[in-house]
Formats: C-alpha cells, sequence, structure tokens
C-alpha cells in the first residue's frame, strides 16, 4: 500500500475497490436488474456456467451499473437450457433460451444496454398480466 | 469463471461469534474450495446485523437472501444447494413466527421495515478489516472533502445544522462543543472518543467499532481538522477485545494509506489516533474521570467548569464523543446538514442505536429515526414479549435511566420526550420487563451497580446511594415501613442534587421513577408483604393445597432441602421454615396443587 496524496487518488481507489462491494450494493437496491441464470444439474450440463461467465463479464467490461446475476434452480423448462431470465423492474420477465457464450453477450448488449428484445431466442413468453 | 459472481456475508459481531460464525465462515471456504469455486464466490466477515436473536446470520449478494441460525453443519447444505444451484435454502430462511410465512429478503422481515440506518450504515455490508471495503462505500471522502473544500468554521457549521446531539447519554448539541474546542485558545488540543460502554445491556458501541472502525476514526480526524486538534484517543474498555483489535488494524491500514498521520490526503493537516484501554470502572465513562483515567490518575470526575473543551486532556482544550456520535459525522459531512435534519424530530435530530434485551422475542441492535413510538420498537421490531407475557415496563438509560410503564408505550422516543417520564435516553440501552419482573428489585438492582461503581469522591453519591440500597433490601425482605418509602424519595432527590457528577446525579433515578408509575408494588411489599411478580425470595410462600394434590412424591423427590412430606398418595405439606424458595416443586407438581402466595 502506498500513501493517498490526494483526493483524486482516493477516488481511483474507491473506483477499484467499488468492484469488490458492487455486488452486495446492487443486491439491496430493490430498482436493479437482475438476470436469473438457470443454475440446476440441467442448465449446467447445458453450459449454464458458461452462460454466466459470459454475462458477468460482459457487465464488468461495460461498467454497467444496477444489475446483478443470479443463479436460479431449474424451472422445468430443461429443453431450452442454459435459460436466462431478464427481470426488469415493473416490467414483464423476459425468458432466453440456448443461451451460449455470444447469446450471452447479445442480451446485455441489445435488451440490457439498447432495449431490444431479442426475439428469435425468447422461450415460452409469458401472458402480459391484465391484458 | 474468473469473475466474482457471488458474495456470502458470514456475521462477525461477538453475538455471532459466540455461536460459532467463525467454525460457519471456515466451512464456507472450505466447501467452496471442494467445488471448485473459491474463485467466483467470496466469504466475506462483517460486522454485526443487529439481528443477534437469530444468529448467526449469512446474507447472500446479489441475490440478497438472508438465511438465519446458520450452524456449521448447515454449510454443506447452503454451498450444495444455494451457491451451486441457485436453490434457496428455505429451513434456514426467517420464520416469521406470528404469519407462519418465511422471508428471504431482510427488508421484508418484520425487525428490519422500521429501521433506518445512519450510524450502523456500514455494519454488515462491509469487511471491517479490509480499508478498501470501507473506501469503496465513500469512506474518507468526507475527510477529503472538509479538508479540500470546507474550513474548519463551515465544518462545525453543518454540524451545529445538522442538529446532532451526542449519543452517550447527556445530548449535548455536538456543534456546540466542537465549537467551544475550536475557540478554546491553546496550541495542542485534542480528541477523545468515549468507547467506555458502561451501561449494563448495551452494545450499540461495540457492535460499531466491530463493524465499522474507520467511520469513527474518519470522523475522529475531521473533529480534529474543525478544532485545531492533531492528536487523537479512543478510551475503549478492555472488556471488548474484538473492538479493541478491529481498531488495531483499521488504525494500522489507515496509517499506512496516509489517510491518518502526517499530510493527510496530501493537505498540511495532521492527525494521529491511539487507543487507550479502560480500567474497568463505570465511573470512568464519566467523560472528566475519563480524561483523568487516560492521564495515569485514578477515575475521579473533576469539578466542572472548567469543562473539557476548556481543560480536558493534560489541561489542554478537548472534545470528547460517544462513538455512535461520531458514527454520524461522515454521512452528515457528505449529504450535508439539512438531508440530517430533516430526519427525526424538531429537537431530536436523525437516528438513535437501541439494543434491545430482557423479555423480548427479537433481542438486537436497532437503528430507528428519532420520533418512532416505544410500542413500534418493542412490538413492532422487536416482536413482542417472550413467551407471550404482559409487557410490564421498559428500563432506558440503564442505571442513570427510569423505568417506562405501559401508559406511555406511544411515546415517540426523544431526549425530551424520555426524561419528561422521569427515564433518559441514555446511551441506548432498552431493556424490556414483563409481569415476573419485579419493579422494587429492579430498581434495587441498578442502585446496586452504582452503589459498586461510586467512585466515592463525594459523601452524596457514596453514602446516600448506599443507605437507599438499604432501605431498598428492607423492603423486599419483607421489613420495610411506609415511612422508607417517604425516606427513599427524600434521599434520592438529595442525592441527585448534591452529587458532583453524572454518577451520583442520576443513581436515583431507577428508584424514583419505579416509585412514581408502580407505588403499589412498592406498597404491596410494606403493608401486605407480598411480592406481586413473585420476585423477592423473601416473600413468597409456598403450599400445598391438599384437596388438590394427589400424593405422586414428585415434589418431595425433587425438593433439594428435604421440607416435604407425605405418604404415597395422601396430600403432602411443605415445611416453610426449611423452605428455600427454590419453586422447583411448583414447577414440578403435575396437577398444579402448589401454590405461591
Ligand atoms: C457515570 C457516567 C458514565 C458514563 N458512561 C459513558 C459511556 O460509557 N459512554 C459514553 O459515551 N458516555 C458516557 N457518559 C457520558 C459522558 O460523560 C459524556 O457526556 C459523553 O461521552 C459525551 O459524548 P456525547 O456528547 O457524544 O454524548 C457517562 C456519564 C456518566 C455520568
Amino acid at each position: 500500500m502506498s500513501k493517498i496524496k490526494s483526493l483524486d487518488e482516493l477516488r481511483k481507489i474507491k473506483e477499484a475497490a467499488k468492484a469488490s462491494t458492487d455486488l452486495r450494493t446492487t443486491g439491496e437496491n430493490p430498482d436493479r436488474v437482475v438476470l436469473m441464470v438457470g443454475m440446476a444439474t440441467c442448465g449446467i450440463a447445458a453450459g449454464a456456467r458458461a452462460a454466466m461467465s459470459a454475462l458477468l463479464d460482459e457487465i464488468s467490461k461495460r461498467n454497467l451499473q444496477n444489475v446483478s446475476v443470479v443463479a436460479t434452480g431449474c424451472v422445468g423448462l430443461c429443453y431450452a437450457e442454459p435459460l436466462v431470465e431478464v427481470r426488469v423492474p415493473g416490467r414483464d420477465p423476459i425468458r432466453y433460451g440456448h443461451v451460449n457464450d455470444a447469446r450471452a453477450r447479445e442480451i446485455i448488449d441489445k435488451h440490457i444496454v439498447q432495449g431490444i428484445l431479442l426475439d428469435n431466442a425468447i422461450i415460452g413468453r409469458e401472458v402480459p398480466k391484465g391484458e | 469463471m474468473n469473475n466474482l459472481r457471488m458474495h456470502i456475508l458470514v456475521c462477525g459481531g461477538t453475538g455471532c461469534v459466540s455461536s460459532d460464525s467463525k467454525a460457519v465462515h471456515g466451512r464456507f471456504v472450505a466447501e467452496l474450495a471442494k467445488h471448485k469455486m473459491d474463485k467466483e464466490v467470496q466469504v466475506v466477515t462483517t460486522g454485526c446485523f443487529g439481528f443477534c436473536e437469530q444468529g448467526p446470520i449469512v446474507k447472500i449478494y446479489p441475490d440478497n437472501i438472508f438465511y438465519t441460525k446458520v450452524a456449521p453443519a448447515d454449510v454443506e447444505l447452503i454451498v450444495k444447494e444455494h451457491v451451486v444451484k441457485g436453490r434457496v435454502v428455505e429451513k434456514l430462511l426467517y420464520h416469521d413466527p406470528e404469519k407462519g410465512t418465511s422471508e428471504a429478503e431482510h427488508r421484508h422481515i418484520p425487525f428490519y421495515k422500521s429501521q433506518m440506518r445512519i450510524a450502523l450504515r456500514n455494519c454488515g455490508i462491509i469487511d471491517p478489516e479490509k480499508i478498501d471495503d470501507y473506501i469503496s462505500v465513500d469512506g474518507y471522502a468526507a475527510l477529503g472533502k472538509a479538508l479540500e473544500s470546507m474550513t474548519p468554521d463551515l465544518v462545525v457549521e453543518e454540524i451545529k445544522r445538522s442538529g446532532l446531539r451526542g449519543r452517550g447519554g447527556a445530548g449535548f448539541p455536538t456543534g456546540l462543543k466542537w465549537d467551544a474546542a475550536k475557540k478554546a485558545a491553546g496550541a495542542k488540543k485534542y480528541v477523545v472518543c468515549n468507547a467506555d460502554e458502561g451501561d449494563p445491556g448495551a452494545f450499540m458501541d461495540r457492535s460499531v467499532l466491530e463493524g465499522d472502525p474507520h467511520s469513527v476514526l474518519e470522523a475522529m480526524a475531521i473533529c480534529g481538522y474543525a478544532i485545531g486538534a492533531d492528536e487523537g484517543v479512543i478510551y475503549i474498555r478492555a472488556e471488548y477485545p474484538l473492538a479493541v483489535e478491529r481498531l488495531r488494524i483499521a488504525i494500522a491500514q489507515a496509517e499506512e494509506y496516509g489517510l491518518l498521520g502526517g499530510n493527510i490526503l496530501g493537505s498540511d493537516f495532521s492527525f494521529h489516533i491511539r487507543i487507550n484501554l479502560g480500567a474497568g470502572a463505570f465511573v470512568c465513562g464519566e467523560e472528566t474521570a475519563l480524561l483523568n483515567s487516560i492521564q495515569g490518575s485514578r477515575g475521579e470526575p473533576r469539578t466542572r467548569p472548567p469543562f473539557p473543551a476548556q481543560k480536558g486532556l493534560w489541561l489542554a482544550p478537548t472534545n470528547n464523543n460517544n462513538v455512535e456520535t461520531y458514527a454520524n459525522i461522515c454521512p452528515i459531512i457528505l449529504k450535508g446538514a439539512d438531508w440530517y435534519s430533516s430526519i427525526g424530530t424538531e429537537k431530536s435530530k436523525g437516528t438513535k442505536v437501541f439494543a434491545l434485551a430482557g423479555k423480548i422475542n427479537n433481542v438486537g441492535l436497532v437503528e430507528v429515526p428519532m420520533g418512532t413510538t416505544i410500542r413500534e420498537i418493542v412490538y413492532g421490531i422487536g416482536g413482542g414479549i417472550r413467551g407471550d407475557k404482559k409487557f410490564k415496563a421498559l428500563q432506558t438509560g440503564g442505571p442513570s435511566g427510569g423505568c417506562i410503564s405501559n401508559e406511555n408505550l406511544d411515546l415517540p422516543v426523544e431526549y425530551e420526550s424520555l426524561a419528561s417520564v422521569g427515564s433518559m435516553m441514555g446511551s441506548g440501552g432498552m431493556i424490556i420487563l414483563d409481569e415476573d419482573d419485579c419493579m422494587v428489585n429492579i430498581a434495587k438492582f441498578y442502585l446496586e451497580f452504582t452503589v459498586d461503581e461510586s467512585c466515592g469522591k463525594c459523601t452524596p453519591c457514596r453514602i446516600g446511594n448506599r443507605r437507599m440500597h438499604e432501605i431498598l433490601e428492607r423492603i423486599t425482605q419483607g421489613n420495610g415501613t411506609m415511612a422508607d418509602l417517604d425516606e427513599l424519595k427524600d434521599l434520592g432527590e438529595i442525592i441527585k442534587d448534591c452529587s458532583l457528577c453524572g454518577l451520583g446525579q442520576t443513581a436515583p433515578n431507577p428508584v424514583l421513577s419505579t416509585l412514581r408509575y408502580f407505588y403499589d408494588e412498592y406498597e404491596a411489599h410494606v403493608k401486605e408483604k407480598k411480592c406481586p411478580a413473585g420476585a423477592c425470595k423473601n416473600l413468597l410462600k409456598y403450599r400445598v393445597l391438599p384437596e388438590k394434590c394427589i400424593g405422586c412424591t414428585l415434589c418431595a423427590r425433587n425438593c433439594p432441602v428435604s421440607c416435604i412430606e407425605g405418604e404415597r398418595k395422601k396430600a403432602h405439606v411443605i415445611d416453610s421454615e426449611k423452605c428455600i424458595k427454590c419453586g422447583v416443586c411448583y414447577s414440578k407438581c403435575p396437577v398444579k396443587a402448589i401454590v405461591r402466595d
């Protein structure tokens, strides 16, 4: 550890250190976007860990705030694993199937950053509430 | 997987540590290694989450799942199910005893619902032994802001405008104190932190120091900058080894980063902090006795004035604040006085941390906005009285405070309102008493404490309190008279008026407040020689109801002094001469044939 000589240097250390606590502060935020990755036996066998890695990697590369990647269990759609469900507060959840490395990165790029759904990858779209 | 995807936070507060949270931590590390997940999942030790009743607490991010009562043996399951497969382990969630449901996220648990965390903001979120964790949540940014863009006057002004008052008991406006120390003439000044926390049942300050030690160091440095001091001393009780250890680590880390020491953040401000272990006496928490103790003298209070702001440590101008007071400083500097003063009530701003203890379901540490009602704290957050017994009183302010009765349950918690009913805010201990607690006995307990802890320097405290204690002893033995009750009141008032320091000035409070609200209990002890709560052993009498007794001999066989006689299948008799009133027969009798009166 070397001495911090200015407020700017302190800010730099903060930015670097934030990566370690962001997971916690974002987890506390009820308005965060949550990406649920199916990590039961079926998901893992189909490559869910690679999908999750790609999501995490893309999020950290783009320095996205307020997005959590959470492992979840089997939802019964084992044929379409790896599954990634995108939950944006106030919107209906969207579930993508057969998510490999490339598709995971596309989800971040299109859905999360640009707000465009990946129509061809959506699985069993839930009936929107109240319609 | 190269990216960290999950954090497992394990509570490292004293409460959870004593229920084996260190072993829980160790098991997590071992299990994760076994699953080769040690690179993607991090295990973090944090400070107290507050919900000590349900400890050890484990919290998992980013899912934000709150596990309670986690034993080392549960860890394998959490890793196998939750970490590997993403399935929440239902049986370790918090179960709401009233609704019968379980809650995964802490903010839905009634205990946390009406809490607001300022002083405890980082407890249970950061690793107290990692300065980078603290920096990542704006740590040392307030000090940076003060040094870079605020004059000392502006800092004092901000604290004044925030309305922050001392959390150590007396509630003196913090800004005014800083102002006085700032204006006092002297080249050498000191900043002192009072971490003596002597009130029985209180553990607010300990939790802040264990969970977020840097927040206190940073605030002391800000205070040093504001009043013109270059040296700080933390006076902490030796009975807090974990807090001392974490403070030591924190000071060393801050020095390495140059956030304490010479020329902080490249400015010309220098500030050093050292730790002074307490001498183990309650009176050393009184600030002038504390200063004497740091100087190596007897822990006896000084006559005031002069106040510490003028002549404090080594007779130099000194600012002393309580741990929790300091824990509020950085958020005020960062978010502003207007933000802070928007929380709370007209005269009591911000939040207050309370340690809930006694006959309450959720023993633990809570932080609520000033003005929250006692009912909300006891029944909402605290989950009500243990075992569905009846609430009798709430003791606040420790040995200096008093008891608040049923009729004042809707009182908002503020300095003035608590004082108006004969109690006080004190440092934040809240002990809940139920129908089994005898108020005379409770008053005696606290007085016994102050009699023991009186330093003996002034007569009213040294002798007066002892006389009061003797009277209470008489009453609980069944030898009191009605004149004794008047005598208690008179003596109490005199001791309050004539004592030298806060210890004596407040020692009679537990007696006076119980006399005020529970006079009938005193009367019952004196006139009827009865203890309504059944707590004063000397006034109890156990007897067998012959018509109910089935002669099972259970009582006789269990009596430790063999004072129960009777033939099988015939009514038994207790020899009250020999009876030691232990109550074993009373609890053993299968047909409730033994009564206590
Ligand atoms: C007998 C006695 C014991 C005290 N014990 C403590 C203590 O343990 N911790 C504390 O902060 N203040 C204690 N005080 C209050 C201190 O004298 C002082 O008011 C306080 O530390 C000032 O800090 P504050 O303005 O931040 O509250 C005690 C006072 C008395 C009379």
